[in-house]
């Protein structure tokens, strides 16, 4: 008995709701950082010290541009994105608020990971393309990228996961999800029980994350 | 043979350096080449390599010339930092000459734009000492990768060539397979048929067997010896095995601190090696030390002379014969008798004693051998 009254505060279908909407922001924020994310790593892979187009320049601003999103606090970052964010969705507020702070803050993460992971590939892989006749763009999509497929999914299981983390914050500024109904809810009210359901949901939604994502590296790795 | 052979060497000498750009093998040796009308594949004209290291220019190919047959078995022998591995480079271009030119089947490599250039590559194939095998794809999807990037042929045009290939390599049951899967030797049949599916005219080889145990490097090599016969193509090899070299190689070219020493026929260069580096690697290959061995004979009475027997001369009685005419006695005191390429050959050092000595040397010398009188 006293464990059904330890969840009385505890809304079922405003968990539910909260959840899509924290599945929603995942994954849309996900889609995005992966598809702004995957070329800014190649471009940063290829400018590199001693790569096929070292480009000191450019490697040097992209590095800086990169660095400084990644030092921001991702909090900060939510505020100081507000005006931006309201001219590309038209509200800072909601599930659409979060989704553009949440890829500029995951996009440079995740582009170092695609630049480490693409490094990780044998140089002699790159020489054996070049040595076949190709263009550069065949060597990014032909050798490169599948050879660096399982790093390429390590980055995006680990991106995934920080990025369940950034959509709780996210709750802090009115974004909706799980994160937010911890804060209203667990932390402003003291209602312990919602609390305790929000970060068992969290927890199991990054167990999930992980082990698929390991999953599929060991598919690609082909060992 | 001893006349051609020692024609051959002086030029061989002077073979580096800037004779060579006129200095063709016909002239060189007329012996070996006069027969039939030579079309160069492979040319260096005064080719140099310098890397450019925290502002300082490091050589690591001095000015070289040098001429690569058609259809040829090419080696080039030299150890870690002696500039092969540049030199090999410098034919698709994977490494960018700092000056010279270097002209394949009459064009000038060095003159090629970006597009021409990959079209030469597509001509050009490669294997490598760690295989450099795509652990994405599979077994068939890696020889398809330079068919697919070229894109000319249909999938099921590729897809027939690389059953082709795979088949020729013995490789037809493991097309889908991964990389992973395979033992070293088959990794490198693997990269073998990759190289040969744009239907190649050159091979170039980098270490392709050091990474392999001896009796697989015997099987790739065996491999790559039926490849230059059957499909006629040029294959340049660099290796630091002089083991490699005699089971394969047409000719080759001794390098050491970044230029050829000495270059040849495989035969008059593994027999009769002039420059201390090719020495050292005939030695390792054999497994002497020439000091140590020079002691060793020190107490052993008479004349000291090596004979070395190529070819039909193997085969011949010559010892026995010489040693019944001549009253001379002998004993063996070092032998080896093998085989380079295809062509039998046998080396052996004799303590002479007695009988009519000067009559026998006459006799070696008259006979298809060449002797030289150690002591």
């Amino acid at each position: 008995m006293d464990a059904l009254n330890f969840f009385a505060n505890v809304d079922w279908a405003e968990i539910w709701l909260a959840t899509i909407d924290t599945m929603i922001m995942l994954f849309g924020s996900l889609f995005f950082t992966v598809l702004l994310g995957l070329p800014l790593g190649v471009l940063l892979f290829l400018c590199g010290p001693r790569q096929m187009f070292e480009q000191k320049g450019v490697y040097a601003l992209l590095s800086l541009v990169v660095n400084i999103l990644r030092s921001l606090p991702f909090i900060i970052l939510l505020i100081v994105m507000i005006p931006i964010t309201v001219l590309i969705t038209g509200t800072s507020l909601g599930v659409a608020g979060a989704i553009p702070p949440l890829v500029v803050g995951a996009t440079p993460f995740f582009a170092r990971l695609v630049e480490t992971a693409l490094r990780e590939v044998d140089r002699g892989i790159i020489e054996a393309t070049q040595s076949m006749g190709a263009t550069t763009r065949q060597i990014i999509t032909s050798a490169l990228l599948p050879e660096a497929r399982p790093g390429i999914f390590a980055a995006i299981t680990v991106t995934a996961i920080t990025l369940v983390s950034y959509t709780a914050m996210a709750g802090v500024v009115g974004a909706g999800g799980l994160g937010d109904l911890a804060i209203r809810f667990g932390y402003q009210r003291f209602q312990t029980d919602v609390m305790v359901v929000t970060v068992v949901l969290l927890l199991v939604l990054v167990q999930v994350l992980q082990s698929v994502g390991d999953k599929l590296v060991v598919h690609f790795s082909r060992k | 043979m001893p006349a051609g052979l020692v024609h051959y060497e002086i030029n061989a000498k002077n073979s580096y350096g800037k004779r060579l750009k006129c200095a063709t093998p016909a002239n060189r040796c007329p012996k070996f080449h006069a027969p039939h009308k030579v079309r160069y594949v492979i040319e260096f004209q005064h080719v140099h390599k310098t890397y450019r290291v925290a502002g300082r220019e490091i050589p690591a190919l001095n000015p070289t010339s040098l001429t690569i047959e058609d259809g040829q078995v090419f080696g080039l022998i030299g150890h870690s930092g002696a500039g092969k591995s540049t030199l090999l480079r410098l034919i698709n271009r994977l490494e960018e000459p700092s000056g010279g030119k270097i002209i394949v089947d009459g064009e000038d490599v060095t003159a090629f734009n970006a597009n021409q250039l990959r079209g030469f590559r597509q001509q050009v194939g490669m294997i490598f000492q760690h295989f450099n095998l795509l652990a994405s794809k599979t077994v068939a999807d890696n020889v398809a990768l330079p068919l697919t990037l070229a894109g000319e042929l249909s999938r099921s045009e590729i897809d027939k060539r690389v059953t082709e290939l795979l088949a020729r390599v013995g490789l037809q049951d493991h097309a889908k397979k991964y990389p992973a899967q395979l033992s070293g030797g088959q990794k490198q049949r693997v990269g073998i048929a990759r190289a040969l599916s744009t239907n190649p005219k050159i091979l170039l080889c980098d270490e392709a067997t050091s990474a392999l145990d001896p009796q697989t490097t015997a099987s790739v090599l065996q491999l790559l010896a039926e490849i230059n016969r059957e499909l006629k193509l040029t294959i340049v090899l660099i290796t630091h095995e002089m083991d490699v070299i005699r089971r394969v190689c047409d000719r080759v070219a001794v390098m050491d601190a970044g230029q050829i020493v000495e270059q040849g026929p495989v035969a008059d260069v593994f027999l009769h090696p002039q420059h201390a580096t090719t020495k050292r690697f005939v030695q390792e290959d054999e497994q002497v030390d020439e000091g140590e061995q020079r002691d060793d004979f020190a107490h052993v009475p008479g004349r000291i002379v090596r004979l070395t027997f190529q070819g039909e001369a193997t085969y011949a009685p010559l010892l026995g014969t010489v040693a019944r005419e001549t009253g001379v006695d002998y004993s063996i005191l070092a032998g080896r008798i093998d085989r380079i390429k295809d062509v039998p050959y046998g080396q052996l050092t004799l303590a002479v004693t007695g009988g009519d000595m000067e009559a026998a040397f006459d006799r070696f010398k008259a006979a298809d051998v060449h002797m030289e009188v150690l002591r």
